[in-house]
C-alpha cells in the first residue's frame, strides 16, 4: 500500500440560542472564551485562541508565557454563514505550512427561525495529515501526541 | 478505505476508555501496567482493551507472558476517534458558552 488510507470526514454539529450574525460572531470572535482549553498545541498552557477576521487571517494560540503557536489559516470569511479554516499540524504537533498537508475545518451558520443557529462543523482531508507522514509514524509509539495529550490526560484525571 | 468505516467514534466517549487510550498514546502498556494507573481493577482494565481493540484503535503483542497494548500503529482509526472526541468536546463548549452569554436576555429551558 503505497498512500496512506483515507480518513472519513468527520463531523459536528450544535444548536445555540443566537441569531446567526451573533452566533457567527461569538464562534470567530470570542474563540479563545469557549474552547476547551486542553485542547492546545503550545509548550505553554494556552492564555487565549484566536482567529483574524479575513481570508488569509491567522488561526493560532497564544500560551501564557506570550508564545504563539499556529493551528492554521483562515481560507473562507463569509459572515455570518460560512467559515473555512485550514488545520495545518505535523505528528509533532507543530505547524506545518506545507498547503499539501493542510486538513480543513468548514463551519456553516444555519439559521433556525429568528433567535436560534445550528452550527454545523466538517473536518475534511485528514488524510493529507497522515500524508503528511509523522503523525502516521509516531502515532503506534505515542512519540508525536505525547505533548497534547499528557496535558489531556492530566486536565482528564483532574475531572474525575 | 473500507475498513475503517465502521470505526464506533462514540468508543472514547467514555472516560476510562479514553484515559486508557491516553496512557497507552503515551507509551505501551499491560494490563497490570493499565490497572496500576486507574481506579479499576484489571478485568475492567481487560474489557475495555476489548472494544478498543474490536474498535481497531489499539493492538496487543504478546511479550513473554505478557501482552503489551499500544495504539495501533497505523494510527488511522485512533487518530479519526480522537479527533472526533476534540469536536465534539468543542462544539459542546460552544453551545454552553452561547447559552451562558444569552442568558441575561433570555431565561428559559432546562
Amino acid at each position: 500500500m503505497s498512500t496512506a488510507p483515507a480518513i472519513p470526514t468527520l463531523h459536528g454539529s450544535a444548536t445555540v440560542a443566537m441569531p446567526v450574525e451573533k452566533a457567527f460572531a461569538f464562534f470567530t470572535g470570542s474563540f479563545g472564551s469557549w474552547w476547551p482549553a486542553d485542547y492546545h498545541i503550545g509548550q505553554t498552557d494556552m492564555a487565549d485562541a484566536l482567529l483574524e477576521p479575513r481570508e488569509g487571517g491567522r488561526w493560532y494560540e497564544r500560551g501564557t508565557d506570550g508564545s504563539e503557536c499556529e493551528w492554521g489559516r483562515v481560507l473562507v470569511w463569509e459572515p455570518p454563514h460560512r467559515l473555512v479554516v485550514t488545520w495545518q499540524i505535523n505528528g509533532q504537533w507543530q505547524y506545518d505550512d506545507d498547503p499539501e498537508h493542510a486538513s480543513e475545518i468548514e463551519v456553516r451558520f444555519t439559521p433556525d427561525g429568528p433567535e436560534q443557529t445550528i452550527v454545523e462543523l466538517e473536518h475534511r482531508y485528514l488524510d493529507r495529515l497522515v500524508a503528511g507522514q509523522a503523525i502516521h509514524d509516531t502515532i503506534g509509539e505515542g512519540g508525536g501526541w505525547t505533548a497534547i495529550l499528557e496535558t489531556f490526560a492530566k486536565s482528564a484525571e483532574a475531572d474525575k | 478505505m473500507a475498513a475503517y468505516g465502521d470505526v464506533d467514534l462514540g468508543i472514547l466517549g467514555d472516560p476510562t476508555r479514553r484515559a486508557i487510550f491516553e496512557l497507552l498514546a503515551r507509551r505501551p502498556c499491560s494490563v497490570g501496567e493499565l490497572a496500576e494507573h486507574l481506579p479499576i481493577t484489571r478485568q475492567a482494565v481487560s474489557q475495555h482493551l476489548r472494544v478498543l481493540k474490536d474498535g481497531g484503535l489499539v493492538v496487543a503483542t504478546p511479550e513473554g507472558t505478557r501482552r503489551i497494548y499500544r495504539l495501533k500503529p497505523d494510527g488511522v482509526a485512533a487518530f479519526q476517534a480522537y479527533f472526533q472526541r476534540i469536536w465534539d468536546d468543542a462544539l459542546t463548549a460552544f453551545q454552553k458558552a452561547a447559552d451562558a452569554a444569552t442568558e441575561p436576555e433570555q431565561e428559559q429551558q432546562s
